[in-house]
């Protein structure tokens, strides 16, 4: 027992950081792995509409994005809902042309599960996201998936 | 001496870069992972073969949505907060009432033979209608379906829809499957 209190007593250790390191790494190669970097900014405001029965969408390669609503800078583009493909506007012309460009970029195994996720602005009307539907269908593009943020439940 | 003089090098500052590093991730990391409610388009129709199926009226659950993001369902203007419980009576049907959707005997695995109800729900909507209520209304269709393959599922294997294996959630799915048809827009009034 004695030998403890004497230790004790004579004088207060640092205590050693040359772990800090070591778990700062751990923490900095968690978020490298997990980190996706934005790949594309959106030229439209988008707020999603909430839902409640969301599910997650598995493979972020297969899932190339359509953004529709109205345009950042008003007083560029208008305030009329636009359609954003990959960087820049687009018209529903332009749609089927831009899905076999998505299309070609998956691995031939893919390509049947490629996913299409309508980003919309939850006030656009529905015209233009049916037109969008409607070319999507056309260019074979079948598998779809309106974005939504997830809510527990709809406030009343 | 010459060997004392090598010494070790600082890892001090170690710890620093490593922060930096962390924070810079830290920052630009988004976890948001791309979520919501998937569906599948029909396949396109070539212009010479046009026809409609013919579907039974009693087996069709009509849900229209005008451009004042009103809700006109078989016929009845109704509330958004009725929807899920009027679409649940009719694709399950228990009473087996003659209004709502006819059944099939199929062989399901795990069931056994199992009356099937042949529903279809179609969704229309005006140009003129509101995403934003479109999805509302398509959340609670699917809620429907959900709330119906976790009561079976429960009923059945005591367990969420969701917690089952595979084959199960394929049996369940088979006795529930879900068809939303979502039609071409028309202006159905306002």
């Amino acid at each position: 027992m004695a030998k403890f209190s004497r230790k004790g007593k004579n004088k207060l250790q640092a205590i050693s950081t040359a772990s800090l390191p070591d778990i700062v790494f751990m923490l900095l190669f968690f978020f490298m792995v997990t980190t996706v970097m934005k790949d594309q900014s959106s030229l439209v405001k988008i707020k999603l509409p909430r839902a409640t029965e969301v599910k997650k969408l598995e493979n972020r390669s297969l899932v190339s994005h359509i953004r529709i609503g109205t345009p950042q800078q008003t007083s560029l583009y208008g305030s009329d809902p636009r359609i954003q493909l990959n960087d820049a506007f687009a018209t529903v012309e332009g749609i089927s042309e831009w899905v076999s460009a998505e299309r070609e970029k998956l691995s031939e195994v893919d390509k049947t599960k490629m996913t299409v996720s309508l980003k919309v602005d939850q006030d656009t009307e529905m015209g233009i996201v049916s037109d969008v539907k409607q070319a999507l269908r056309k260019a074979s593009a079948l598998k779809i998936n309106y974005s939504t943020t997830k809510i527990l439940a709809y406030e009343n | 001496m010459a060997r004392r003089e090598l010494g070790e090098i600082n890892a001090g500052s170690m710890a620093d870069i490593a922060f930096l590093l962390l924070i810079f991730f830290l920052v630009t990391t988004t976890m948001d992972t791309d979520s919501g409610i998937s569906r599948t388009l029909p396949p396109p129709v070539p212009p010479e073969q046009q026809e409609d199926k013919e579907i039974k009226e009693r087996n069709i659950f009509t849900v229209l949505v005008n451009r004042d993001d009103r809700l006109l369902v078989e016929g009845r203007v109704m509330n958004l907060d009725n929807l899920t419980q009027e679409a649940k009576m009719f694709i399950s049907n228990p009473q087996n009432a003659g209004n709502l959707p006819e059944k099939e005997v199929q062989e399901i695995p795990f069931f056994g033979q199992y009356p099937v109800s042949k529903q279809v729900i179609s969704l229309r909507n005006d140009r003129g209608t509101s995403y934003g209520m479109y999805i509302k209304v398509q959340n609670e269709l699917t809620r429907a379906y959900n709330e119906l393959r976790d009561e079976l599922a429960i009923q059945k294997f005591g367990k969420k829809y969701e917690e089952l294996e595979e084959a199960k959630k394929d049996a369940v799915k088979d006795i529930y499957p879900m068809r939303i048809s979502e039609a071409e827009p028309k202006n159905v009034g306002g």
